[in-house]
């Protein structure tokens, strides 16, 4: 096997006087899902803008390809889609306006692809209406839009189905599906029961001593 | 080991992207860009009303109203740069873009400027002819303004960046950059005095033209900087 696509080792993350996690390690390869559980405020967010490197006050070593990702970040970066609950859609845009800028930072993308992935996410007719008179769920839609497109290896995704409908999260589970077997990584948070294949678990909340 | 994505994001094409995006929102909220300017031009307009409408006193005061009244402004205008970014959560895109940070903040705040910081300038000569600024001196006070409206811009940048994550932060970036703004101040007004008595302005220039050099190349690294430890709060 391969060495580990990314590769957290000992990690530990004390925030507000509370810990966090403790010596947490786990290993993700390309082609895995790995869902991060745990009750609210158990540091699911916390380690996924670890793995992102969004945060920076933790100790342990995050590996990218057996390399410190400290050490090759704008690699790194350019093999990462996250998308954060807040879903960076800005509300004066329109959805198209918002994916091309969305998917613009990270990777060059034909017109016409854009149209598809919104239709893709069911926002066909929806184009050029102003994201601030979109429902809660169309908005999320618009950044789900992203995952149609990316060509990233790593998916750091916070609770993603957050205001989507049944039918919807459904697609949207057989895209990571899809996804996964092109050999993309993904580490996701959500409180739904995934009805996906071969999603491993990990636990957090329980502070290993 | 680092095998590249073909369609890989070039720099200037991000760059693009983002201009293209900030003056499509900034058109889309353009009431909230009228804000400055409609301060502006009050300001200037009741000064006369309030202390004295002597044309011998206003042309003295013309040149350091106008800047003062362009400074805070601007000031006015800095905590909106990158407050909507942070609420909707593209702050957080735009860090995390494989491309370097300072030159895509440095764009947002030249963008800024322009739709802020320019139409002042447009501005300022009808206010100060209406300050009884001696049409000769027009010049000098566009260009000071032209050279020390981007320098609060930048410098405020790096307040707005601080403060960006904090619940009251338009009153942080005031006491923040206010101080930092003040040699701009100084020496934009000093400019036009100098003109108006007669003296030589190269010098004076110099001095503006060395702050503007150093605001461009330095502030978006500060920038940068700081909006990542707002990011990662």
């Amino acid at each position: 096997m391969s060495t580990a696509l990314l590769k957290a080792d000992k990690l530990t993350c004390e925030r507000d006087d509370r810990l966090l996690f403790s010596g947490l390690s786990f290993e993700l390869f390309s082609g895995e899902v790995l869902q991060l559980e745990g009750p609210n405020g158990a540091g699911k967010t916390t380690l996924l803008r670890i793995l992102g490197g969004l945060f920076s006050t933790f100790e342990g070593v995050v590996n990218w390809k057996g390399q410190d990702v400290r050490q090759c970040y704008s690699e790194f970066q350019q093999e990462l889609l996250f998308i954060g609950h807040k879903s960076s859609v800005k509300a004066t845009l329109t959805p198209l306006e918002n994916l091309r800028f969305l998917i613009g930072l990270q990777q060059s993308v034909k017109e016409g692809a854009l149209w598809q992935a919104l239709e893709c996410v069911g926002l066909a007719g929806y184009e050029h209406v102003l994201c601030r008179n979109l429902s809660a769920g169309q908005k999320r839609r618009v950044a789900l839009a992203r995952l149609y497109l990316s060509d990233a290896k790593i998916w750091v995704l916070d609770e993603i189905f957050t205001a989507i409908d049944k039918k919807g999260v459904a697609q949207l589970e057989a895209l990571l599906v899809e996804k996964a077997q092109s050999g993309v990584a993904i580490v996701l948070t959500t409180h739904h029961e995934l009805a996906m294949p071969g999603v491993r678990q990990l636990r957090l909340g329980q502070v290993s001593e | 080991m680092s095998r590249r994505n073909h369609s890989e994001q070039g720099l200037l094409s991000v760059l693009g992207v983002v201009l293209k995006r900030e003056f499509l929102s900034a058109y889309r909220s353009r009431q909230e860009l009228a804000n400055p300017l409609v301060f502006f031009i009050i300001v200037i307009v009741l000064f006369p009303l309030g202390v004295s409408p002597e044309p011998v006193f206003l042309s003295k005061a013309a040149a350091g109203l106008v800047w003062v009244a362009a400074l805070l402004a601007t000031m006015l205008s800095l905590d909106r740069l990158f407050q909507s970014d942070y609420d909707d959560g593209s702050l957080e895109q735009l860090v995390l873009c494989a491309q370097p940070l300072y030159l895509i903040v440095l764009i947002k705040s030249l963008i800024h400027w322009s739709l802020t910081g320019l139409p002042l300038i447009m501005l300022s000569p009808f206010l100060a002819t209406m300050l009884h600024l001696e049409a000769q001196h027009l010049p000098v006070l566009m260009l000071t303004l032209l050279m020390g409206t981007p320098v609060i811009s930048l410098i405020g940048g790096i307040g707005a960046a601080l403060t960006v994550s904090l619940r009251s932060g338009g009153i942080l970036i005031s006491l923040l950059v206010l101080p930092l703004t003040i040699p701009v101040l100084i020496f934009g007004t000093g400019t036009v005095q100098s003109s108006i008595d007669g003296l030589s302005v190269a010098g004076h220039f110099s001095i503006m033209g060395m702050m503007l050099a150093l605001a461009l190349t330095l502030s978006p690294f500060a920038i940068a900087a700081a909006l990542k430890i707002s990011v990662s709060d």
